[in-house]
């Protein structure tokens, strides 16, 4: 039983913790507020390049994108690790089992964006799902939304370009994973799974649900700051490197040929380039954010960055364990479909 | 007592590991550390988070690397 001076103990610890987020929101908010004028300072004044040279301009980029990048990355992270703390993977599969196939795929699709998952428990998490008599298609909509819309590509879409983007982002996301997911479980591929996972107890052992105080969802969310950061703070880095070379560099208008809405062959040529790449979101918003400053079209760089994050060589590698190669391939290219079909879409409409 | 950390083998499901060896070694605590990474064994366990603790049968962790407190009140009990 827990005594009085303990209660206070952890009241006080709660309230110090408040306070300390209250505090550190509003300085965050005060130093991204002034972000343009310190890399612009910094650029010009400290480091003394001249203005309105290519150098220059891919120096303030970067000296702007760089901490507006981390900063944006962290709050959003730490906020998305608070609401992640009331999920998990073992609430979402009990929920799942048992919907209908449509509304499956729509729960399914809409829980990858918030259950805490990691694409090394893919596998587990697959077993786990089918065994449990989740259905194969809805399951995929679950594996296609959880890396595909993603807190992180969220936040940094807002941040950086804007809400109508973002939200963009999110329903046509969401819409490729309900779809594609649907499309699999038409195609009755249940035969395609590899044998072994069939046989499979996956009842095993369950674990107690533990109860957490608001306390321990805030160091959940600080958690998850430390480790996001530690995974993706060098592929920030680089992404801003390139798409700062690209701001600097590239002329204005050059990517509006390549990848632009008018060429027919922008839309798959962005898809085959972002496959084989294997970024993070936060390593590839930055690229995306340059490449439309120059003149790509929206659909195109949408299909690209969809395409980089969604569908990854070494999440395939991992799957091929639960999957016969036919379902691997109906997967990418049911998911690949999707992204081109939004990527078109968007070129056309906007 | 029997401690299983299970993983595919990821940075985190090692990382888990090695806390693990050192809580023993720093509480001295008599258990067996054994690592499976067996996908199909994993999957019988009934988890789909890794890494996960499981000790003497009893599923402790499951999606995250714990911490060493954590650990320490697993093997002390």
């Amino acid at each position: 039983m827990k005594s009085k001076t303990d209660d206070k103990k952890i009241n006080k610890a709660l309230l110090l913790n408040i306070l300390m987020i209250t505090t550190g929101i509003t300085l965050w908010w005060f130093i991204y507020k002034s972000l343009p004028e310190i890399s612009s300072w910094a650029t010009y004044s400290l480091l003394q390049i001249e203005k309105g040279s290519h150098i220059g301009s891919s120096i303030e980029f970067f000296l702007y994108d760089t901490p507006k990048v981390m900063m944006l990355l962290f709050i959003v992270v730490f906020g998305v690790g608070m609401i992640r703390s009331f999920f998990t993977p073992e609430k979402t599969r009990a929920f799942l089992s048992g919907k209908s196939e449509f509304a499956g795929n729509v729960f399914a699709a809409l829980l990858g964006i918030i259950t805490p998952f990691c694409s090394c428990s893919a596998v587990p998490l697959f077993i786990g799902f089918v065994t449990a008599g989740v259905p194969l298609g809805v399951t995929f909509s679950f594996l296609i939304s959880a890396p595909m819309v993603n807190e992180i590509a969220l936040g940094l879409l807002y941040g950086l370009l804007g809400w109508k983007v973002a939200a963009i982002y999110l329903a046509t996301g969401l819409f490729i994973a309900i779809s594609a997911g649907w499309v699999i479980g038409r195609l009755n591929l249940e035969d395609h799974i590899e044998d072994w996972v069939k046989q499979t107890n996956a009842s095993g052992l369950a674990m107690e649900e533990e109860s957490l105080t608001l306390n321990d969802r805030i160091i959940y969310g600080w958690d998850a700051v430390k480790e996001i950061f530690a995974r993706v703070w060098l592929y920030v880095i680089l992404g801003i490197a390139v798409g700062a070379g690209i701001h600097g560099f590239v002329p204005e208008g050059v990517m509006a040929g390549i990848m632009g809405k008018d060429s027919i062959w922008s839309v798959p040529l962005s898809v085959l380039i972002g496959v084989p790449m294997y970024s993070n979101a936060a390593g590839v918003i930055p690229v995306v954010e340059a490449l439309l400053g120059k003149g790509a079209a929206l659909g195109s760089v949408l299909a690209f960055m969809m395409s980089v994050i969604a569908l990854s060589l070494p999440e395939l590698v991992i799957l091929r364990k639960v999957l016969k190669p036919k379902l691997i391939a109906v997967f990418v290219v049911v998911v690949s479909s999707g992204i081109l079909l939004v990527g078109y879409l968007f070129n056309i409409i906007l | 007592m029997e401690i299983k950390v299970l993983g595919p083998g990821c940075k985190k499901c090692s990382k888990t590991e090695k806390l693990v060896q050192e809580v023993i070694k720093e509480t001295g605590v008599d258990a067996t550390v054994e690592k499976v990474t067996d996908m199909m064994e994993i999957a019988s366990y009934g988890i789909f988070g890794t890494p996960s603790v499981i000790v003497d049968n009893e599923v402790k962790c499951t999606g995250k690397v714990p911490k060493k407190d954590e650990i320490k009140v697993w093997l002390l009990k």
